[in-house]
């Protein structure tokens, strides 16, 4: 390789190991949604019969656009801008408009990590009482009316300044020694620690009914349009693919790594993890319902209701529940902080490569404000609101769209997918065919143009519950169009001279010849 | 548990988690070159 580009290699950093980055990139598969909505899509969705929806979906849209992040991150070298940039330069804005999305959802996401390491105290002595809902919106999160007040929580605040004071020291040490060792602790950390909270939830009066309620097959909800949706929405959100992550962690990869075979185990790991999930939150779940003599459809719930008001219930009635509290709270932090590392790494990553920044300095330029801003508006009793609404249309208009536009980009205007697969065969130990081309040509972005149609006209349609239509218009629908366009603007901004815009593989094979 | 419960539980598992370790079986056995030094991170 030149020794320009190697010079850039070194100063970027990487990880140390094929080892280290599949730990990496399964902590930031493997997040909260895993946890709290797998269980309930697949239990809302034909029961045991989703199992062959989802498969269908990991394996013709989840795994092929996995591999194509990879194959992006791992060729071009670079973090998401720079990437796109060297794929073709009339795409670095797609990459830009990947990292202002990683932006607005480390500032929110922190929060509930923060919300999720209180509950993990408030375990100890089952804090919520006998009302954990009460508790959570009037105790804990003292939630006022919708809207953007300044009135802080100390019990959201502390929490949420320790999760960044954490999360940033790690982005300060670095890929290797912050992300890398981080992820090298945490996911084995994470996987016992669940396994753990499945052994107890299947030792409940009541775990086999829960089991009976997620597995039990619906062969007819496979004809129902829906339920494919919801399949291929779930795949799609929980690995994590689409906005930059995977592109800039593969980046960090040695060159001639197998990243084929890297993608079969975190993209398995990431299901395997979800179908552990569904065991150990329904197993939970029938407990509570055998315990309050109602049925399972009555407590089985997603999301934070799932997390901050059914298990706080569960806690309360079950033997050992503090242990029980510990464990999915516990679990809950590890999985998110690792998820919100390697976001915040997308903007982080970015800067450096763009300013030519420090690790120090890109972290602390990029952090810092992301966590003033995550704490004056998430740390206050509106803060709930915000975070319901900058989720809800950042994921369907942020993420949704800039995943079907960068996939339709490389495959059909830039076409770049057969020299992908051509890059990705060469040290890969699975090799792809023409047949991952016609799914990321045609049946993914078919899937997910689908989903986000849907989406468009339910939300036009119907006002997201009910808030006032200014805070849809700013937090809602004005974010996810401003991220749009701040990116395609910042892809305006020129490179530094000596940063190296053509293709690494293109260079590294010039210069093999000449030597 | 019903039988058709049990089964498609078995189903899941086998493929999900059966499907993960054959993906590390296949690392495994594929040793792709490792980076030689740790980048600095500078």
């Amino acid at each position: 390789m030149s020794q320009e580009l190697d010079h850039a290699e070194q100063q970027r950093g990487g990880f140390s190991s094929r080892k280290v980055f599949i730990l990496a990139a399964i902590g930031s598969a493997v997040g909260l949604g895993n946890i709290w909505r797998f269980p309930y899509v697949a239990y809302e969705n034909g029961g045991g019969a989703f199992i062959l929806p989802y498969l269908i979906a990991l394996l013709t849209a989840g795994l092929p656009f996995l591999l194509l992040d990879y194959g992006l991150g791992h060729r071009y070298r670079g973090s998401a801008p720079l990437s796109f940039r060297r794929a073709h330069r009339a795409a670095e804005g797609l990459g830009w408009w990947q990292v202002g999305i990683c932006f607005v959802i480390a500032v929110y996401y922190a929060a509930v990590i923060a919300w999720a390491a209180r509950y993990a105290l408030f375990s100890f002595d089952k804090a919520w009482g006998d009302d954990p809902e009460g508790f959570l919106f009037g105790s804990y999160l003292q939630a006022g009316d919708p809207g953007i007040g300044l009135d802080f929580v100390s019990g959201v605040t502390v929490p949420l300044v320790l999760v960044w004071v954490a999360v940033l020291t790690m982005m300060v040490l670095g890929v290797q020694k912050g992300i890398g060792i981080a992820s090298a602790i945490f996911i084995p950390i994470l996987f016992v620690a669940f396994i753990a909270l499945v052994v107890v939830a299947l030792t409940l009066d009541g775990a086999a009914t829960g089991l009976d309620a997620l597995f039990s097959p619906d062969w007819g909800a496979l004809t129902e349009t829906s339920v494919w949706i919801a399949a291929y929405g779930q795949i799609f959100f929980s690995l994590s693919v689409g906005f930059g992550i995977m592109i800039t962690y593969a980046s960090y990869v040695g060159r001639r790594s197998d990243m084929t075979g890297s993608g079969l185990v975190v993209g398995f790991a990431n299901s395997g993890f979800e179908l552990l999930a569904g065991i150990g939150v329904f197993a939970a779940l029938g407990f509570m319902a055998t315990a309050t003599g109602v049925g399972v459809d009555e407590v089985a719930t997603e999301g934070l209701g799932l997390a901050f008001i059914a298990f706080p219930a569960i806690i309360n009635e079950a033997p050992a529940g503090a242990l029980i509290g510990i464990l999915f709270f516990g679990s809950l932090v590890v999985a998110g902080v690792t998820s919100l590392v390697s976001v915040i790494e997308v903007v982080i990553s970015a800067v450096r490569d763009k300013f030519e920044m420090t690790r120090t300095g890109a972290s602390l330029a990029v952090g810092v404000p992301a966590a003033v801003i995550s704490i004056t508006l998430l740390g206050t009793t509106t803060g709930v609101y915000v975070l319901d609404i900058v989720d809800h249309f950042i994921n369907r208009f942020g993420i949704l769209l800039v995943a079907v536009a960068s996939m339709l980009a490389l495959a059909w205007v830039f076409r770049r997918t057969g020299l992908l697969r051509d890059h990705l065969n060469r040290d890969g130990s699975v090799q792809i065919g023409r047949t991952w081309e016609v799914l990321i040509g045609f049946v993914a972005p078919a899937a997910l143009v689908f989903i986000l149609v849907n989406e468009l006209i339910d939300n036009i349609r119907v006002p997201y519950e009910d808030y006032p239509t200014w805070m849809l218009n700013t937090l809602g629908w004005g974010l996810a169009a401003a991220v749009l366009v701040l990116g395609f603007v910042a892809a305006r901004l020129p490179w530094r001279a000596s940063t190296p815009l053509d293709d690494p593989e293109v260079v590294a094979a010039q210069d093999e010849r000449s030597s | 548990m019903s039988a058709a419960a049990v089964i498609t539980m078995l189903i899941a598992m086998t493929v999900l988690w059966g499907g993960l370790a054959v993906a590390i079986w296949n690392i495994n056995r594929f040793r792709g070159e490792e980076p030689g030094s740790v980048h600095r991170d500078l």
